[in-house]
Order: C-alpha cells, then sequence, then structure tokens
C-alpha cells in the first residue's frame, strides 16, 4: 500500500500540483466549463483557445482542488495545445481507460510520448474513490470545447 | 416467548475500561492496510458493537414477522420488539410518552417530515425560520424547499472566527414573523456544541417553535427533551451505534396531532373508502408502510449499550480525548484547527499547510487511519471559512488514545511524502 501512495505521490505529481502551469485565465479563450467534483467540492474552470482549424491553440485553468485534480490539469492544459479537438477526444478516452486500469490497446504513434507522460497519474488505478480527481479536469475541457458549460465527475 | 428489553443501570465509576469496550466491536480490530484500524470517522457513521449486531441478527432468525398485522405469535412478538424499542427511545430522551417518538429512515427523513407536514399546515407566504450557520445540508436543503414551494423566508444565524453560535446575532434575528428555528446541537464539522436551551427559550418568547438536529448531538451529550423544551428533536440511529435505516423524530404529541401525514398507505389510517380517509393519531399517522422493525430493534440495543456505560461517562472520556489530540495535534508544524469554540464535542476539523484533505485521507488509510474529507455536508459552513474542504477526525466511545497517536504518525507521514 505505501508503495502504491509513492507511485500516487510521484514527484512530478507533486511538482504540478504545487506548480500549476497555466493556471490563469486567458482573456482570448473561445471556450470554458466549470468543473465540479461534487463528493469532495473541488472546482475547476478550464479556458480552451479553439482555432479556426479546430486546433487548440491555448489550454489553462483556475480552482482548487487536490494534488491529483491540479496535477491533472496542469499537465493536460500543456499536453493539449496545439493538438485538433479530435485528437484530444482520442487522447481523453486512452487516458480514461489508464486511469481505471483498462486495456488500453495500440497508441497512436504520434500520442506516445504524451501518453508517457500522463502515465505518472495512471496511479490512481488503486485508488478508485480518486479516478475522478485525475479524470476532473479532462471531463471539464471536454465539456468546454463541445459546449457543455459545466461538467460533473458525477 | 418474550424478548426481554434488560434494564441496565448506568455504570457511575469512574473508571473507563476502554479496552473491553473495544473488544464489543469487532470492526476494531481489523487490520488497515497492515496497519491496526485507527477508526476516526465515527461523526460519519459509527461502528457497531457485537451487543447491537447479534441482537439483530436473532430478531432476524426467530423473533421476525411484519409488525402491527398478524394474531400469531412470531407477529405479535415481532410487534412488542418494535413497540418495546420505542419505549426505549423515549426513556433515552425522558419523551413524556412513546406516542411521541416516530420512527423514521434517518434524521435527514424526520427533518424532510417536519418540513412538509408541519411546514405546509403551520408556515405561510412571509413566515421567516432560522437556521445556523453550522448547518450540515441535511438542515438546509427541506427548508429551502419548502421556501420554494410556499414563499417562506430563511435567516442565518451566525458563528465567531472560532466556531461559537452567537447567541446575541441569533436573538437580533428572532422577531414576531420568526415561526421556526431549526438548529443543530452540535455542528458536525466544527464540533461547537451550541447552547440549545437558551436557544429554546428565546424562541418561545417570540412563540417560535423549535427543531433541533439531534444528529451529532445525541452521540456527545444526549438529551431530556422535557428539559430541553424544544417542540422537535430528530436524530439518526447509525451515527450512535445503531444500524442504518433508522432515525427518530420526536414532537410534542399535540403538536404531532395537529400535523398532516406526510406520506400515505398502510398502518398509518384509521378508516379509508375511496371518498374520505381518517388518519390515525402519531405515531402511527407518520409510519406509513412497514416500518424498519430488526433496525427499531437494533437501535434499542445501542441505546441500551449506550445506556450501560453512561452518556456522562462517555462525554467525559471524549473530553479527554479531545484534550489530547489537541495537545498531540499541535506538534505538527502547519496543522490548523479549524473550530475552536469554547464548548466542543469530540470532532476536530482541519487543515494541514495547503495540502489537500483528499490526499491526506487517501496517504494516512495507507497507515490504517481513517477519516473524513471534503465538505463534511457542510458547504455554507466551508465558504464561511474560506475553505473547500477539511480533513475530520472525530471520536466515538470506543476511540482511545493509541487511534490519535496513530493519526499522528500518518499526518507527519504526509508531510514527509508532500515534502
Ligand atoms: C448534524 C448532522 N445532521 C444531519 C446528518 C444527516 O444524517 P443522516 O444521513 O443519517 O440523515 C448528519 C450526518 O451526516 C449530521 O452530522
Amino acid at each position: 500500500m505505501e508503495d502504491d501512495i509513492r507511485e500516487l505521490y510521484q514527484e512530478v505529481i507533486l511538482d504540478h500540483g504545487k506548480n500549476p502551469r497555466n493556471f490563469r485565465h486567458p482573456e482570448d479563450a473561445t471556450c470554458e466549463a466549470n468543473g465540479n467534483n461534487p463528493l469532495c467540492g473541488d472546482r475547476l474552470t478550464v479556458f480552451v483557445k479553439v482555432g479556426e482549424d479546430e486546433s487548440i491553440e491555448d489550454a489553462a485553468f483556475e480552482g482548487r482542488g487536490c494534488a491529483i485534480s491540479v496535477a491533472s490539469a496542469s499537465m493536460m492544459t500543456d499536453i493539449v495545445r496545439g493538438k485538433k479537438v479530435v485528437e484530444v477526444d482520442a487522447l481523453f478516452d486512452t487516458f480514461h481507460k489508464m486511469c481505471m486500469g483498462e486495456e488500453i490497446g495500440e497508441t497512436p504513434a504520434e500520442f506516445e510520448d504524451d501518453l508517457d507522460k500522463l502515465m505518472v497519474l495512471s496511479g490512481v488505478k488503486q485508488f478508485p474513490m480518486r479516478v475522478k480527481c485525475a479524470t476532473l479536469a479532462w471531463h471539464t475541457m471536454n465539456a468546454a470545447v463541445h459546449g457543455d458549460s459545466a461538467a460533473s465527475t458525477e | 416467548m418474550t424478548a426481554a428489553t434488560t434494564v441496565l443501570k448506568p455504570d457511575t465509576s469512574s473508571s473507563y475500561d476502554v479496552a473491553a469496550i473495544r473488544a464489543d466491536f469487532p470492526a476494531l480490530s481489523l487490520e488497515i492496510n497492515g496497519y491496526p484500524h485507527a477508526f476516526l470517522d465515527s461523526g460519519a457513521s459509527a461502528q457497531k458493537p457485537n451487543q447491537v449486531l447479534e441482537r439483530m441478527d436473532q430478531a432476524y432468525r426467530s423473533e421476525y414477522a411484519n409488525v402491527h398485522r398478524g394474531a400469531y405469535t412470531l407477529s405479535q412478538l415481532a410487534t412488542d420488539n418494535y413497540e418495546n424499542a420505542r419505549s426505549t427511545v423515549a426513556k433515552f430522551m425522558n419523551a413524556k410518552t412513546p406516542d411521541e417518538i416516530i420512527f423514521t429512515r434517518n434524521v435527514t427523513a424526520a427533518i424532510n417530515l417536519v418540513a412538509h407536514s408541519y411546514g405546509r399546515e403551520f408556515l405561510s407566504a412571509g413566515d421567516e425560520i432560522i437556521i445556523s450557520h453550522m448547518e450540515h445540508h441535511a438542515n438546509i436543503v427541506p427548508w429551502q424547499l419548502l421556501r420554494d414551494a410556499i414563499g417562506i423566508e430563511i435567516k442565518v444565524a451566525p458563528v465567531d472566527d472560532a466556531g461559537n453560535f452567537l447567541m446575541d446575532e441569533f436573538e437580533k434575528l428572532l422577531n414576531p414573523k420568526t415561526k421556526l428555528v431549526a438548529i443543530t446541537q452540535v455542528s458536525n464539522v466544527l464540533g461547537t456544541i451550541v447552547p440549545i436551551k437558551e436557544v429554546v427559550r428565546l424562541a418561545h418568547d417570540q412563540d417560535a417553535h423549535v427543531l433541533i438536529d439531534g444528529a451529532q448531538g445525541i452521540v456527545h451529550e444526549g438529551v431530556d427533551v422535557q428539559d430541553l423544551d424544544a417542540d422537535f428533536y430528530a436524530f439518526t440511529g447509525h451515527k450512535l451505534y445503531g444500524p442504518t435505516g433508522i432515525g427518530v423524530l420526536w414532537g410534542k404529541l399535540d403538536l404531532l396531532n395537529k400535523m398532516p401525514p406526510y406520506q400515505g398507505g398502510g398502518d398509518m389510517i384509521e378508516n379509508v373508502t375511496f371518498e374520505k380517509t381518517t388518519y390515525r393519531d402519531a405515531p402511527a399517522r407518520f409510519e406509513a408502510g412497514t416500518p424498519p422493525i430488526v433496525e427499531a430493534v437494533g437501535l434499542a440495543a445501542a441505546i441500551d449499550y449506550v445506556s450501560i456505560i453512561g452518556l456522562t461517562n462517555i462525554a467525559a472520556h471524549e473530553q479527554s480525548l479531545l484534550a489530547y489530540a489537541n495537545d498531540k495535534l499541535a506538534t505538527i508544524e502547519g496543522l490548523t484547527i479549524i473550530g475552536q469554540a469554547d464548548n466542543k464535542a469530540g470532532i476536530i476539523s482541519f487543515m494541514l499547510g495547503d495540502i489537500h484533505s483528499h490526499d491526506i485521507g487517501t496517504i494516512i488509510d495507507a497507515r490504517g487511519v481513517a477519516v473524513r474529507a471534503g465538505h463534511h455536508c457542510a458547504q455554507p459552513l466551508m465558504d464561511r471559512y474560506g475553505v473547500a474542504a477539511t480533513a475530520r477526525a472525530s471520536f466515538g466511545l470506543y476511540s482511545n488514545k493509541s487511534d490519535i497517536d496513530q493519526l499522528v504518525d500518518a499526518l507527519n507521514y504526509v508531510k514527509e511524502i508532500f515534502g
């Protein structure tokens, strides 16, 4: 169990949790959504700037949450920048499976680096109660780019 | 075959044998993730002693049938058990008569019953009710639903930064429009013990009724409803070492009998024709359908158990643990306790630097320690203190110093991980 804890709270996660990247409110965001984990009261707002060609030009977030949810939002906003919305949808799908401890199957070569980075969050699979923390930011971004104003992990 | 309700005298001796008490609770001897089980979440729900588990087992095995219906032996026995449980509860709260005891599903259901039945009969648009800033969602949302339905106004009595209930401010909110005061006896987050007797006196001076949410209070303080003189008092069985699925609404009998039924069905009627139905008096009026029969028996067993140990002894034990925990937790740098009221029950909410309570909860679980993390169903109170969540350790009659030592060690482990 303590090994699982160490695996979950890796240096990278603690660093992103303490010094989140893209923690800001971009004025030129084209869409945003509020994410809410009703169980623990964590709240995030994700801001995304989607360009003409359906690619994500900027992603950022604000809010408060546990180390896992903040680290996840921080990493996500780094990773999705420059990607097409459809690519991000596919990445979310794979990431979600990773957190659930499900088989992720073949991954397109261009995602390999990103998935390697996101792998540090897969430690949540040992903690079913915490999967929602790792996926909250992604659910919220998904809601933002697909035109919903709110996402909830319930 | 009779199910004897043992009448046991409270033990007033000063020695509190916590080891012997712990031996009654199978869940406390579990090993959790390789560590002894340090269960510090009794405020959410308490563990159950063998006395309750065995009593319920027996009630299902050899005393079970539906109540109030059959003319046969087991049905009579089950009915006697159920009604004896009502008497046990009545005695425990010092109610005038068992007829004042209504069994519900939990305290939430009890408060909703009052909001619906009393609320729609006695309150109307423009009337005011007062709650406090410390209420559990169970004592907020039913009143908001009522407000949206009939247009009452909800006023909120404040607490100070330490978590003390501000009696002066409460008094200022009272006015001739105030019809009901609905307030908790003990805060499930801050541990604050509210001087409810004074609240009742002030409210009655304005002819307002009073409902007390005793979910935490019944466990940490107990209640004498005649001395308190409130109009309603609600509590939940599972926090009192009893089973889930049962709660209690106590109300003054004449008031209860002026209230319309909340739910309709079997057992609550006097006479039914398709044109008109007449209702029985309390408590039957408010117990439509098959009640929580075995849960009532379990609750009575829990009350017997608590009564043998003695509520005063339990409270004294919790106070000594609270003092011990306050001292020990003070040694952890960066730890702040939210809720430092002058008069507190065995509940400690805390923050550890900027480490989120969920991270704390997950990490200390790896060391066998169970605490609650989150908003504790009291979001307005969290907002009052500017926090999204806290970690909360809460004591039961079985908690001991080792639990607290284990908590302190585990919190140091959290700090080690967060560096
Ligand atoms: C003060 C208070 N009121 C109400 C409740 C709700 O209890 P229940 O869920 O059993 O209805 C709780 C417990 O969570 C509580 O602590």
